[in-house]
């Protein structure tokens, strides 16, 4: 493995692939923060587990996409060797973890719109993708339950912890618009079979992010304005520093292996 | 030794083979060994993840090729399929067993619950249907953490997958 960054020559499936295992990569970095400063043991423990499962599937991306790719990088190629612009996740998933509320609000509001995503996935005319949604929806079910438990508690908690949950929802509220976003090469797999289509989920996901933020005495904040960019490798200014962190090593000791 | 007892051995040693973080199980008991065969002079095994994220299943293709080399089965590898993905119902009736035996309740219900369901969940120790969830995720990926009402004892719940 050289310390240079690779580069790419993608097909849309392989982008699109990479772009679902960047989202859930960064997010899982993002939990894995935590390990060991949560609130409490409980939820050290759980949201340690949840990283765990998001960079699983991660793997699992990386891995189909480096077979469709052919190109002879592994997994490890695609996230430990790709600088921040060629990264396409979400900018959502790349934003500071914040307080617990704000944590928390994140891996609602995503998990609220993966969860359903995973589970078209499963119906894919290709095998590999269809596995790999089945497998990721029973563990995205798990944490659209804990997330979704903690807004709750948390909004209809103290005016504290209500006033802290309705700022994180505030503040992560314009970076939603980009979990339904599906750009040309995309919507060739959507027409083909081969991926959902994700702006066909976004009235359940109303729907649903609706009920647990009513039953959390939480308001919805108004349609407005959408950040965008994550999809083409725009990013804000906190993925580079995160991305120092998790490629460190392999930047710093070139083909270090265990 | 024909090339058929080869395979019919190297069959029942992979599937003997124990979990790593779960030890009272076998492979054959967890249902996540989908194949053995023969391709030319190599023993090929193909398991499924558990869960996505298990840091078990590397171990676990390395303890198959283990078992297999130390039967003088090599030369062997082991592959790793996705479809159809791992649910618990492959979990077998043994396996389930074994796992309350252990102290684990093992896993209840659906796979798939409404997003607050309620589950019930027996306690392993004492029987008893008075138990309560302490957290979702425990010491595993794929066990929760319960407590019984009854006997005031905690103990894992192998979560439906």
């Amino acid at each position: 493995m050289a310390s240079t960054s690779i580069s790419l020559r993608l097909t849309p499936i392989a982008r699109y692939l990479l772009r679902r295992a960047d989202d859930g990569l960064i997010l899982g970095h993002r939990l894995s923060e935590w390990c060991g400063h949560a609130p409490m043991m409980e939820e050290d423990v759980a949201l340690a587990n949840i990283a765990l499962d998001l960079i699983g599937q991660a793997r699992l991306l990386y891995g189909y996409a480096a077979e469709t790719e052919a190109a002879g990088h592994t997994e490890d190629d695609f996230a430990y060797l790709r600088d921040v612009d060629a990264y396409e996740n979400i900018l959502m998933v790349e934003q500071p973890n914040g307080d617990f509320a704000q944590t928390i609000a994140r891996l609602f509001l995503y998990s609220a719109f993966i969860d359903s995503y995973w589970r078209r996935l499963a119906e894919s005319s290709d095998t590999t993708l269809a596995a790999i949604g089945a497998k990721a929806e029973k563990e995205s079910a798990y944490h659209l339950r804990h997330a979704g438990q903690w807004v709750i508690r948390l909004g209809d908690g103290t005016s504290e912890s209500h006033q802290r949950v309705q700022k994180a929802i505030d503040l992560l509220w314009p970076f939603t618009g980009e979990l339904f976003e599906a750009d040309a090469d995309e919507q060739v797999l959507i027409a083909k079979g081969l991926v959902p289509d994700p702006k066909a989920l976004r009235e359940n996901w109303q729907t649903l992010t609706g009920q647990v933020l009513c039953q959390a005495t939480l308001t919805v904040p108004p349609e407005n304005w959408m950040q965008r960019g994550g999809r083409h490798g725009n990013h804000s200014e906190h993925l580079g520093h995160l991305l120092s962190e998790l490629q460190f090593l392999q930047r710093s000791y070139p083909g270090a292996t265990w | 030794m024909t090339p058929i007892d080869r395979l019919h051995r190297a069959r029942r040693i992979a599937g003997q083979v124990v979990d790593p973080e779960i030890p009272v199980l076998a492979l054959e008991d967890l249902g996540v060994v989908r194949d053995v065969r023969l391709v030319s002079d190599v023993i090929e095994v193909d398991i499924t993840p558990t869960y996505s994220g298990c840091p078990a299943m590397h171990i676990i293709a390395l303890d198959i090729e283990l078992a297999l080399d130390k039967a003088g089965l090599s030369p062997a590898r082991v592959k790793t399929v996705l479809s159809p993905a791992w649910t618990t119902d492959w979990l077998s009736s043994e396996g389930h067993r074994k796992l309350a035996a252990e102290g684990i309740a093992p896993p209840q219900g659906a796979s798939r619950r409404a997003l607050f369901g309620f589950t019930e969940v027996v306690c392993p120790h004492c029987r008893s249907h008075e138990t309560e969830e302490i957290t979702l995720f425990g010491s595993t990926a794929c066990k929760a953490l319960w407590r019984c009402r009854s006997c005031k004892e905690p103990f894992d719940h192998f979560k439906c997958h």
